[in-house]
């Protein structure tokens, strides 16, 4: 059986609108931290959330938004929280890295590696308590270095526990390039803990759903936990004012102020030999080059370009789709300014 | 002297310890991009990034230190530290002591810490009770530039553990990179005297344990670290024209406890008021207390203190953080 392609790309597409208007509510300072998007892993989360369950639950990271979303969780809910409103999911006492839904059973964290042993504790009760039911743990692959997550494979492998761990692979954790940081191969390390992994391209969202059901009928029927190791590009970077895309965007404002200090750095009598600084100065370039050859920039990586090149095949229903869609989202805004403003 | 940012200061005594003492090496979560200055001027061998590995790279700092390097060990912040805590209270902080004093860990890490920006209770705190807890842990908490260079030299010269705490609404990076990302819309609450200042040509060591009189009061002394010693400071000026001398002073070590310094200016005062960012339970606050009245000195306290998990919500978390109308309050109420 095949996803309904339609129904996933709705999924992708409010959670998209959703969370362009929370970038445009951040940059108008109406939200005063940091805010991490999950633009760009859209059909990663689709393709999961969509085939879950009453009792299924999910541990998520700093980048829960969508899932929640998808989940079926109230967007002005989630938008009040955001600004930090009483009325708020949580009371605007968590904030977006800390969203929780008890009835829902959602649980985030903005510890890196934190949605491993999470996940093992609600696929525990799962197991014990609702039989058939699953825990999902969404995390990135900087957390796959993170002891706490490494631990909870081998338990969840041992114990038997209906999880699946989901892996959204950006090739980046923050700052740093994963590929500098990361020995061998991930697929390989979680296969030597007794868990079978299942590579798949994270923009292709029916690719997403096709492997994450088959290893979403494993956890339920008793066979224990899956690793689904999915690739995908954040579209606005670790988060929203990311240094590395700044630099990119508006390389006159920010190139000056990282370029004048590390000159007089490079140049400063006292330290290492000339080899070194510049073996030290070739790292910095490589980030940033890394960055000028911006992968967001690639129609291939965006997941919601490429469900709509799809469904071109009727133009019509997805016009409609698409509009629809808009007047959601803009809807859950009109409500919550609207009210501010009146 | 010449006038710095708050991390510019800490990161230029740290190159100038770096250019003399071969074994000091810094490694941490992103410190390729946040110390890229330091990476062009002594090298990757020196300045390294890590996996969002904690327990691993923590660990490795204290041993590394045992067996004769001096390492910097980065923390993203220091909520963070609760990921690999084992690596300072169970290692860290026992060498010494289960060597018989023959061995020691001269690790320095640096952290960030704080809130005022919006970010959640599991990014904003302070945590330096709980650190100062642990025998054997030295815990430094600058207010001012030229304190955090200071103090960063210092550190670099101790034998034995110690954390660095960098207030992020005084760094400007910190504060760039994990608040506004250079947005000109949001705007925090900044003590302009600790976020700039001037700053000694050459750094020299500032010593340990020495706590500084930030303001001369007679009525009442305020004692407090970081941002709160700058918070206390315009307290000070808002009592001051209501007819009441407060002082300030600034502990810049949490531990060890500069009890000489306290003790004097509460014995003058009569009056304690403590302002801690950290939690009010089993911490800095009640130390303090504890402190004075063990030297027997007769004296009437009250404490300004974070009580709960901090909101999200700014304007509940402007509330719950130490602020001047909690300070000023406090203190009328302490001279009733």
């Amino acid at each position: 059986m095949p996803p309904n392609l339609w129904s996933l790309y709705a999924l992708m597409l409010r959670s998209r609108l959703f969370e362009e208007a929370i970038a445009q509510i951040w940059h108008d300072g109406l939200i005063s931290g940091e805010m991490h998007l999950g633009t760009g892993e859209e059909a990663i989360i689709a393709g999961i959330v969509s085939q879950l369950c009453e009792g299924d639950a999910m541990a998520l990271d700093h980048r829960g938004t969508a899932a929640l979303l998808m989940r079926g969780i109230d967007p002005v809910l989630i938008l009040r929280e955001l600004l930090g409103q009483a009325d708020g999911l949580c009371g605007g006492m968590g904030g977006h890295m800390h969203l929780f839904s008890k009835e829902h059973l959602v649980a985030s964290s903005g510890i890196v590696g934190a949605a491993g042993p999470s996940a093992l504790g609600f696929a525990l009760s799962a197991q014990y308590l609702r039989p058939g039911t699953i825990a999902v743990s969404f995390f990135g692959d900087a957390a796959m270095n993170q002891g706490m997550l490494m631990e909870s494979m081998n338990l969840a492998s041992v114990w038997k526990l209906p999880v699946l761990f989901v892996c959204k692979d950006d090739g980046w954790g923050i700052t740093t390039q994963s590929k500098g940081v990361t020995g061998g191969d991930l697929d390989e390390r979680v296969r030597g803990l007794g868990i079978p992994a299942i590579e798949v391209d994270g923009c292709d969202v029916s690719e997403v759903w096709q492997a994450s059901k088959l290893a979403i009928e494993r956890a339920r029927s008793g066979n224990g936990p899956t690793f689904l190791h999915a690739r995908c590009v954040h579209l606005e970077g670790h988060f929203l004012g990311y240094q590395l895309i700044r630099l990119v965007r508006d390389p006159l404002r920010e190139l000056p102020k990282i370029a004048g200090p590390l000159t007089k750095s490079f140049f400063r009598p006292g330290g290492a030999a000339f080899v070194d600084r510049l073996a030290g100065l070739k790292i910095v370039l490589a980030a940033v080059i890394s960055t000028l050859r911006d992968p967001r920039q690639d129609l291939v990586n965006d997941p919601i370009r490429q469900t709509h090149l799809i469904l071109q095949s009727n133009p019509e229903r997805l016009q409609e789709l698409d509009d629809q869609v808009e007047q959601e989202v803009t809807n859950v805004l009109a409500s919550i300014f609207e009210e501010v403003s009146s | 002297m010449r006038g710095m940012f708050f991390s510019q200061a800490v990161d230029d005594a740290l190159a100038q310890a770096m250019a003399n003492d071969p074994r000091i090496i810094i490694f941490g979560e992103d410190t390729l991009l946040l110390r890229r200055n330091l990476l062009v001027r002594f090298g990757p061998t020196r300045v390294r990034g890590t996996p969002i590995s904690e327990s691993a790279f923590l660990g490795a700092g204290v041993s590394a230190a045992m067996a004769g390097l001096r390492p910097v060990v980065e923390i993203y912040m220091v909520d963070f530290l609760g990921v690999c805590m084992d690596a300072l209270i169970n290692h860290a902080a026992k060498v010494e002591t289960f060597s018989g004093g023959k061995w020691s860990a001269p690790v320095v890490v640096r952290a960030p810490c704080g809130g005022g920006y919006g970010d959640g209770g599991q990014h904003e705190q302070s945590l330096w009770g709980w650190l100062a807890h642990i025998p054997g842990l030295t815990v430094l908490v600058p207010s001012t530039p030229a304190d955090a260079g200071g103090l960063m030299m210092a550190a670099l010269q101790q034998d034995n553990p110690v954390i660095f705490l960098e207030h992020k609404l005084l760094s400007e990076t910190n504060l760039e990179f994990l608040g506004s990302g250079a947005r000109k819309t949001v705007h925090y609450d900044i003590p302009a005297e600790g976020a700039k200042g001037m700053v000694p040509q050459k750094w020299e060591p500032i010593p340990i344990g020495k706590a500084v009189l930030r303001r001369k009061g007679m009525d009442v002394t305020i004692v407090s670290v970081g941002v709160g010693v700058h918070r206390a400071l315009e307290a000070a000026k808002t009592l001051d024209t209501e007819g009441i001398s407060a002082g300030v002073l600034d502990l810049r070590t949490i531990s060890p406890l500069d009890k000489t310094a306290v003790c004097e200016e509460v014995a003058q005062t009569g009056r304690l008021l403590v302002v801690d960012e950290d939690y009010e339970g089993f911490g800095l606050s009640g130390e303090l207390s504890a402190v004075v009245l063990e030297a027997g000195i007769s004296f009437k306290y009250a404490r300004v203190c974070t009580q709960t998990t901090i909101p999200y919500a700014r304007n509940l978390e402007d509330r719950v953080l130490p602020n001047t109308q909690r300070i000023c309050a406090s203190v009328r109420q302490l001279l009733k």
